[in-house]
């Protein structure tokens, strides 16, 4: 027996509500992330991620409230991104009930953060998260593993390689990676297995896999290219209500372990 | 809870426990219920702790004064982030000696993920060896595995008659580390003494998962994050409080 795939919804919370439709049945309020926390804990979802896109600061604090109520109701791990720019957000974070914080832009923007952050609080309360595109250097703007990692949810290039970065996160003493593809994302066709591929051989930190699913049988690939995890949204929102029981299915029935 | 509760002068002792003319405020439950104190030194998110375990039928207490340390009927020490830092901050709040006039009188211990790695004798990260609190033999070192760290849902394997384990025993737990117990070298049984229980996970190679020996408990998981399988393995122990404080008041 080996610890078993995780599998992870991922909300989209604004100003304290859930922005991106959900049409579980028989949920009254679809959009207080809370019901929806207990919902895919039910459901049997091995972690929950929240991320904050909220514009306004101001309104920050309502994340806030949602991670305390969420960690006191239901007992799996909470990862909260968005907005994580230091020690201090991530002491505020914890403090509310969050086990672990995702940073994605403010890593790219002064690396160093990683090692402050990690250096407090240990390396498992750290997920980097990694928006990558592929380019392509015929067009002259290329990396020198043909992925780059963007910001502002895939509108900006970096010029900054991928597979780079996520070494140097890892090294810099990161716990783990949420890799998402910008390309993918959306489409419904399927993770990025190359990408996924690549960053697998490049670090030997858990890896979490997303962007592109759109069937149960989606999963497997990304787990057999190295993914020690699988995280979603929309599939799980709009898919009926045993989508994560269907998805765990697929898993196990390709042979590897789940909960 | 008062400010002008602490610091009492008339404390006695009584099995391991400090007794003095407040105690009684503080550490009993209206209800009835097993009282818990959650050791508050500084160590991550102890909130989830909390609410665990008054939802495993506990009164919680927050602290880390002496006498609520003490007189608990059960003390849970949480523990995240590297063994040299939770053994410092333990110090700085004298849990240390507590921990061990709890266990020398008795009285229940539950330690969590770094709080199990501590109770051992040493631990090695990054190459820089820490001393532990020493109360089992045994080195905290680096999982051999390919991924670390060791992040997520994994099954055990519990000896027969594990009171932790009761009805979970088939059930996964929720594991964050990259550092383990990799042998268990406790060869010392006095006559009268019941051998620990040891249970056993594996990444990499197999590491101590639980150990059970008398009133001192500790898991290497995170039953508080563990879902269902998490909330029966602090029942089990909060239960077992309310029978050891029974089994006290029957013989007092």
């Amino acid at each position: 027996m080996a610890v078993a795939i995780r599998v992870i919804p991922c909300l989209d919370v604004d100003a304290g509500r859930v922005v991106k439709g959900v049409n579980f049945k028989g949920l009254r309020d679809a959009g207080d992330p809370v019901a929806l926390a207990h919902r895919y804990d039910r459901a049997g979802a091995d972690e929950l991620t929240f991320l904050d896109v909220t514009a306004s600061s101001g309104n920050r604090e309502t994340t806030f409230d949602v991670v305390r109520r969420t960690a006191e109701e239901v007992f799996i791990p909470l990862t909260v991104g968005g907005g994580v720019r230091g020690v201090a957000e991530v002491d505020k974070l914890l403090r509310f009930g969050a086990d672990k914080a995702s940073i994605n832009t403010a890593a790219v923007a002064r690396p160093e953060v990683i090692d402050e952050i990690t250096r407090h609080f240990g390396s498992q309360v750290l997920v980097l998260s990694v928006d990558a595109r592929r380019v392509n250097p015929a067009e002259g703007a290329g990396t020198p593993s043909g992925f780059e990692v963007t910001t502002h949810g895939g509108r900006q290039g970096t010029g900054i390689d991928a597979i780079a970065w996520a070494k140097e996160a890892a090294d810099r003493g990161v716990g783990e990676i949420l890799l998402n593809s910008i390309d993918a994302d959306g489409t419904k066709d399927g993770f990025d297995l190359e990408m996924i591929r690549a960053v697998r051989a490049a670090v030997n930190i858990p890896l979490i896999a997303s962007g592109g699913a759109g069937v149960p049988e989606h999963f497997p690939p990304a787990i057999a290219a190295g993914a020690d995890a699988v995280l979603a949204a929309s599939m799980f929102h709009f898919g009926p209500d045993d989508m994560i029981a269907q998805v765990k299915t697929a898993i196990r029935e390709a042979g590897y372990e789940v909960r | 809870m008062s400010q002008d509760e602490k610091n009492s002068p008339t404390q006695s002792l009584n099995e391991g426990a400090v007794r003095d003319a407040h105690s009684g405020k503080r550490i009993q439950s209206p209800e009835g219920k097993p009282t818990v104190t959650v050791l508050d030194y500084g160590s991550g998110n102890v909130r989830s702790a909390v609410r665990a375990l008054e939802a495993a039928g506990a009164e919680v207490t927050l602290s880390a004064k002496a006498e609520d340390v003490l007189n608990a009927d059960g003390l849970l020490v949480p523990g995240v982030g590297a063994f040299a830092t939770v053994m410092k901050e333990l110090k700085d709040v004298d849990a240390i000696r507590l921990i061990g006039r709890r266990v020398a009188g008795g009285r229940p211990v539950l330690a969590i993920c770094v709080g199990l790695q501590v109770l051992f004798e040493k631990g090695v990260e990054h190459g820089v060896e820490a001393e532990g609190i020493g109360e089992w033999p045994g080195t905290v070192e680096l999982l051999p595995a390919q991924v670390v760290p060791h992040m997520g849902w994994n099954t055990v394997t519990a000896p027969k008659g594990s009171l932790l384990f009761e009805g979970v025993e088939n059930e996964r737990f929720y594991f964050v580390h990259s550092y383990g117990v990799q042998h268990w070298d406790f060869d010392v049984t006095q006559p009268h003494m019941a051998p620990p229980k040891v249970t056993w996970s594996e990444h990499g190679a197999p590491f101590i998962a639980a150990v059970e020996n008398g009133p001192l408990c500790a898991t290497q998981f995170h039953p508080e994050k563990s879902g269902e399988a998490g909330a029966r393995l602090l029942r089990n122990w909060v239960g077992s409080l309310r029978k050891a404080g029974a089994a006290k008041g029957a013989t007092a």
